[in-house]
């Protein structure tokens, strides 16, 4: 079953409508909303605006590439255009293909000439620039804070000279040992130091105390001539336990700039974030208000406009913090923001882009519980986290509780209220509150995940009274997000949510590394219970289906034997894994609903009595050992069109989500016969080349009528961000090319028939 | 049951109409199960249902585990395993007759070495006859011409497709004389085969082993057949008699092995790489029968669960035939609601009539409750023709020790109303079931559709009793016509053997024993079955033969 959080009934919707309405109405001066806005982006994030849009009756243009025709950002748009082929340079990067949009669009329905964008472009200031140029209004910041903000250097002096604090270092081309010295002096230690042309961590030292220094840079300047020819390395203040801490600021075109608290993304892997939450874990209240007060000078500095984040690196022991950068979009974790300020960050920035003012004042916005954001990847975890790449072929998620942020009454207007004292909070945990869920998706079932754009399937969102509780409704709600069709890192983040030093607050960076171990407990094999209830899910789904009429006691009286026979049946399983060996569990039917049930493995487990029956076509009760439980399997079966084989694609599989979530995938093996079958037609198609599983062709070596030898390259695979050579296996003449290059192939599709030589 | 409350909560129409139609007829419960009696009762036919239990399940050993193992060896799935693949999953199994020539033969001939029964294939009820080659290779024995001749008469009679999974030496030459010659002997098989194909009842042959002789006739007078791929072998002479016949020397797969037989003689269509190959396929064949086979139909009401425990029938009938009980007490452990609409409660009340629904279907019930007098003849004979005239199916329940005997009841002319009664048994143009309860005595079991009167079908419970008369009464009766004391007390005692329920079902006088508690299902399942729809007839009417009545149908499938 699939949530849909459109269909959510929202109470709190009208009231907060009511408080925009009451504010709008106090500044005379109010300008009007855009009538439509063009959406330059795809996903989640681009229903995410969309539904904001659709609450302020504001019309949506979303822009689509071919294969995301039918993804769902386009069927709840307004109208929506396609502006390419699936490659995003192709598409979505095509500045003038998307300002087309916005013309054709606007002139269609002859509105206000004002579309307005988000997107994939949204960081790039020559677009913003070119949407000035055309008159079309461009959601985010001024063009010259994209430029400002796209230097790293630039940043940086514009940031000092602001009074913000940035990582103390030497980047000089000076490379005098006493001076670097002196410089490290200043930085004061623990430092670092770096080849600048370095990489991989060679050339790289860490110096904790003075006496250190100048063997550690010799040594790391002899390393770095041996790896990368050069010698020289700059000089940085070493951070051991950093933490990534970010604020939310908003800006308007009036010049007030207010800061919406800080997040904290510290846990990443990959250098991506995937769980981010509001506020940083074990802040002071002072701490606080200082991160804020430059995050807020940061916007200032650069006459900034609309939401921004800006990027602190955070320093675990000495709780000092350095500007990094500042990114001048809506990140994709603004909604934890947005659950403890109770505001909606998109009607933010289209009131800010038509010009009004903040809707609050910085000692209004309000600071309620803590909040979480999960990211939902197809990615492989125990794969270091590698892409993965197919079909939603299906999607069970938690019910969420809300569709936009639970809103948060604002506190009262304090005009005596200093600067400093309105960001000097503490989150109120105080407030008693069902802790709430938002589930941003744009993908539905039966999706295509990952091939050409982010992997990202999903966000949860959860809000609690305090951390505690938001981990444990996070916890929850992950325990409820099934996905078949992709690996994800469901199952990861689930653990981490449940990792002690997690639930601590002890975040840093490196966190998954430290904790590597506790993240990823060895995978056990299937247990006989997970068997048994394998089977029995097996069993139970070839109950007949009764017809509409009358049931005859043909079908009611299901696997009863009268006469001395007994119902048993034999069902092998094994792991998803073609080298593992199957298992032999065997049922026996002893009244309806009952079984006796054996397990054939090593150590054979018998389980008596255990009453199951299947309450939906993927859920399974049972009662095994005295535990009753209601289990999900998803069956996939293999595309018809497959020959049997002894690998697990080419088997049903079996997808098992136990009660807490834990994903086991079974394969069924195949009868002999099929596989006798099924080798046959491979030995009859031995020149037939098929897709090993859902990925992009980049290139295609042979054309028809070529001949190839044995081993010869023909093409070329990119799936999981890996790529893939496809070679003959035989030698012979290209007969038929099935694929084309750039194109995206679906598992099993026949790329190359090579004729083999008679 | 619970998918049938759901209906039941869900048609509200039909609810509301059999509540008013049946609030007065349930039967009340006066039994009294915590009485020494019943108790005494209980435990003594819980003894004989547990004796039952440990021969079915002997004899679903088949020829023993060393045979098994042999089979497998080859790469062979058993014969129950072949029956389980073949059938749906979760569905039920009605077996027949497995206790057949249980200690008959001198040698253990389990279900006389064959499994019948009728289970569901791709949605249709078939008749599956499976040779269990366990048992002496499949070979027929006298029995399982008898046991192969009743599954096909079943078959015949309720159009049920037929699938036979073979692997047979054919007859056992041995016994070639109870085999081979007489009408209801091997021929039958094929002629039924023939029959029935052209009546519009599949024929569908699996070919799992050695299937020679007359044996390999099952897959060549088949509509469909399938071999197995260098495990089936066909042929009318194995080799060592073609080597005394002809000289030829030749190996049994260059003789009747499947690629040969599928690829050049045409004897089998379809060849299949093992055994669970063959079954799929033949899962397949069924799915694509068409319109051939009747059609089954569905209840009329909704099926309800008795009032009362079917648990409760071992205390009240008990194992003792000379005990009484009130055959109602049966009756509202076995009928849907307990609801049992009685005719002619007050006259002849010896006899038991009346309407009631099994698993949702009407059934008019004739059931004993004693000697059967003039009246009770009289009463159940016209219940016997309004059932007729209804087309409601007719379910004997039967505990008779005769009809009454004397000068009084030959002056009321037993022997002309007692005669109605069978009359009116063997003409009622409806299908008829009987389950013998207790006693089946003299000419009792004609009245009550003992097998001679041809019911679909005839299941004892493990207490039942057929024969002539008691024994006790047969050794008065051998006491004044014979003077020889020897030969009266060993006559009783073989009288006593003789009539016993696994004395029966050994020698296929039963369609097989059931367990009391089990009763209300398989008279469901007959009832689903007996309900069938049989095609209207395409034919030109009553002209043709007069021992055939498939004129105008043509001759069934060639094979070609």
């Amino acid at each position: 079953m699939v949530c849909q959080p459109r269909t959510l009934v929202q109470p709190a919707v009208s009231r907060r409508r009511f408080t925009t309405a009451v504010q709008n109405s106090l500044s005379s001066e109010r300008k009007p909303h855009f009538d439509k806005i063009l959406i330059a982006n795809r996903g989640e994030i681009a229903c995410r605006v969309i539904r904001t849009a659709k609450k302020l009756g504001i019309k949506t243009v979303a822009v689509y590439s071919e294969v995301d025709a039918n993804s769902l950002h386009v069927l709840e748009a307004d109208e929506a255009y396609c502006i390419g082929p699936a490659p995003s340079a192709e598409s979505y990067l095509r500045m003038d293909k998307i300002i087309d949009v916005c013309r054709r669009s606007g002139a269609q329905v002859g509105s206000v000439s004002s579309s307005v964008i988000y997107g994939f472009l949204s960081e790039n200031a020559k677009f913003a620039e070119r949407l000035a140029e055309e008159g079309i209004v461009f959601i985010g910041p001024p063009s010259s804070a994209i430029v400002s903000m796209g230097s790293k250097s630039e940043s940086k002096n514009i940031m000092s000279a602001a009074g913000v604090p940035c990582v103390p270092g030497y980047h000089g081309a000076n490379q005098d040992a006493d001076l670097l010295f002196a410089e490290a002096e200043k930085i004061g230690y623990p430092v670092l130091i770096k080849a600048i042309h370095g990489g991989g961590g060679k050339g790289m030292r860490v110096v904790s105390s003075a006496s250190q220094f100048k063997d550690a840079l010799a040594s790391a300047q002899r390393e770095s001539l041996k790896s990368f020819g050069d010698e020289d390395v700059l000089v940085e203040k070493y951070i051991e336990r950093p933490r990534h801490i970010e604020v939310q600021v908003f800006a308007d075109t009036l010049g007030n700039a207010v800061s919406l608290w800080e997040r904290d993304c510290s846990v990443q892997r990959r250098n991506q974030k995937i769980i981010e939450e509001a506020p940083a874990p074990g802040l002071s209240p002072d701490l606080r208000a200082d991160l804020s007060a430059k995050a807020v000078a940061a916007a200032k500095a650069v006459n900034y406009v609309g939401a921004g984040t800006v990027e602190f690196i955070f320093d675990n022991d000495t709780e000092k913090f350095y500007f990094m950068e500042m990114n001048t979009r809506l990140q994709v974790e603004h909604p934890v923001t947005e659950m403890i300020t109770g505001l909606d960050l998109v009607e933010w920035q289209l009131e800010v882009a038509a010009g009004n003012p903040l809707a609050l004042s910085q000692v209004q916005i309000p600071l309620v519980g803590h909040a979480f954001e999960a990211r939902i990847y197809a990615e492989n975890p125990r794969n270091d986290f590698l892409p993965d790449s197919g079909p939603l072929l299906y999607l069970d998620t938690p019910k969420p509780t809300h569709v936009f942020a639970r809103p948060i009454p604002p506190l009262p207007h304090n005009d005596s209220c200093s600067e400093l004292d309105s960001v000097k909070r503490s989150p109120d945990t105080s407030t008693h509150m069902v802790p709430s869920m938002r589930l941003e998706q744009g993908f539905t079932q039966g999706a295509q995940i990952g091939v050409f754009y982010d992997p990202m399937i999903a966000k949860l969102v959860v809000h609690g009274r305090d951390r505690t509780s938001a981990l444990r409704a996070l916890r929850r709600a992950l325990e409820e997000y099934k996905v078949v069709g992709v690996s994800t890192n469901v199952e990861f983040l689930r653990m981490l949510a449940g990792n002690g030093a997690f639930i601590n607050g002890e975040v840093e960076t490196g966190f998954i590394k430290k904790h590597y171990e506790d993240l990823f407990p060895a995978v056990e094999s299937p247990s006989a219970e997970l068997l048994a209830q394998a089977a029995l899910f097996v069993a139970l789904r070839e109950h007949p289906i009764q017809s509409a009429g009358l049931s005859t006691p043909w079908t009611t009286l299901t696997s009863r034997r009268f006469g001395g026979d007994v119902y048993e049946r034999t069902i092998s399983i094994q792991p998803d894994d073609a080298s593992a060996d199957p298992t032999r569990v065997s049922l026996k039917s002893i009244s309806p609903g009952h079984f006796d049930i054996t397990v054939h493995s090593a150590t054979p487990m018998t389980f008596t009595g255990v009453l199951a029956r299947l309450v939906s076509p993927t859920t399974l009760s049972t009662t095994l050992n005295g535990a009753s439980t209601e289990i999900t399997i998803v069956s996939q079966r293999p595309p018809p069109s497959h020959p049997a084989s002894r690998a697990t694609n080419t088997m049903e599989r079996l997808h098992v989500f136990s009660v807490s979530g834990t994903k086991t995938t079974l394969a069924i093996p195949s009868p002999a016969y099929l596989l006798s079958l099924g080798q046959g037609v491979l030995t009859l198609s031995k020149g037939a080349l098929h897709a090993p599983m859902p990925s992009l062709v980049v290139e295609v070596k042979v054309s028809i009528g070529d001949r190839v030898e044995k081993g010869q390259p023909v093409v070329v695979l990119e799936s999981m961000k890996t790529e893939t050579v496809l070679r003959a296996e035989v030698a012979g003449v290209v007969n038929a090319v099935g694929c084309a290059k750039g194109e995206m192939v679906e598992e099993g599709r026949e790329l190359v028939d090579i004729k083999e030589d008679e | 049951m619970q998918s049938v409350l759901k209906r039941a909560t869900r048609s509200s129409i039909v609810f509301a109409r059999r509540c008013r139609r049946y609030h007065a007829s349930v039967l009340p419960s006066l039994i009294s199960p915590a009485s020494p009696e019943f108790r005494e009762k209980a435990n003594a036919m819980d003894l004989l249902v547990a004796d039952l239990e440990v021969k079915l399940e002997h004899a679903r050993q088949g020829g023993g585990p060393k045979a098994a193992e042999r089979m497998r060896s080859r790469g062979k799935k058993l014969p129950r395993e072949r029956l389980s693949l073949l059938l749906d999953p979760h569905t039920p199994f009605l077996e027949l007759s497995p206790l057949a020539a249980h200690e008959v033969y001198p040698e253990h001939i389990p279900g006389a070495g064959m499994i019948t029964g009728i289970g569901r294939i791709s949605g249709r009820e078939c008749m599956v006859v499976v040779n269990d080659a366990t048992v002496k290779g499949g070979s027929y024995y006298p029995l399982t011409v008898k046991k192969h001749l009743r599954a096909q008469e079943i078959a015949r009679e309720h159009g049920l497709p037929c699938v036979y999974v073979v692997e047979s030496g054919g007859a056992a030459l041995p016994h070639q004389a109870n085999v081979f010659p007489d009408k209801e002997h091997f021929g039958r098989i094929f002629y039924n085969m023939a029959q029935m194909s052209a009546l519009g009842i599949p024929q569908i042959a699996l070919v799992h082993g050695i299937s020679v002789a007359g044996g390999a006739y099952v897959p060549a007078m088949a509509d469909e057949n399938i071999i197995v791929a260098e495990q089936g072998r066909i042929f009318l002479a194995g080799p060592p008699l073609v080597k005394a016949a002809t000289g030829e020397e030749v190996d049994e797969e260059t003789l009747g092995g499947g690629l040969m037989h599928s690829s050049e003689s045409g004897v089998t269509d379809h060849l299949a790489r093992d055994d669970e190959h063959a079954i799929a396929i033949a899962r397949g064949m069924v799915g694509d029968l068409g319109i051939a086979g009747w059609k089954a139909t569905g209840p009329s009401a909704v099926p309800e669960d008795p009032v009362y425990p079917a648990s409760e029938l071992h205390g009240i009938v008990g194992t003792d035939s000379r005990q009484a009980f009130d055959m109602r007490d049966v009756i509202a452990r076995i009928v849907d609601g307990s609801r049992f609409r009685e005719f002619k409660k007050e006259y002849g009340p010896t006899m038991i009539t009346g309407f009631a629904h099994v698993h949702g279907y009407e059934v008019g019930i004739v059931a004993n409750n004693g000697i059967l007098f003039s009246p009770s003849a009289l009463k159940a004979t016209h219940f016997i023709q309004l059932c007729s005239q209804r087309q409601i199916p007719l379910l004997f329940l039967v505990n008779v020790t005769g009809y009454m005997v004397g000068s009084k009841a030959e002056r009321g002319g037993i022997a002309k109303d007692g005669a109605k009664m069978v009359r009116a048994v063997a003409c009622a143009d409806v299908p008829k079931l009987t389950v013998i309860v207790g006693g089946s005595f003299g000419a009792g079991n004609y009245g009550m559709a003992g097998r001679a009167y041809s019911p679909r079908f005839l299941w004892m419970w493990p207490n039942a009793k057929v024969s002539v008369m008691g024994s006790g009464q047969l050794s008065q009766v051998m006491a004044t016509v014979s003077k020889d004391p020897n030969q009266h007390s060993s006559l009783k005692a073989d009288i006593e053997a003789q009539s016993t329920a696994l004395y029966s079902t050994a020698r296929l006088w039963d369609d097989g024993v059931i367990k009391p508690v089990d009763t209300r299902d398989v008279v469901g399942l007959g009832l689903a079955l007996a309900t069938r729809e049989r095609p209207t007839s395409r034919g030109r009417g009553s002209v043709g033969s007069t021992t055939w009545d498939g004129d105008g149908k043509g001759f069934g499938v060639f094979r070609m």
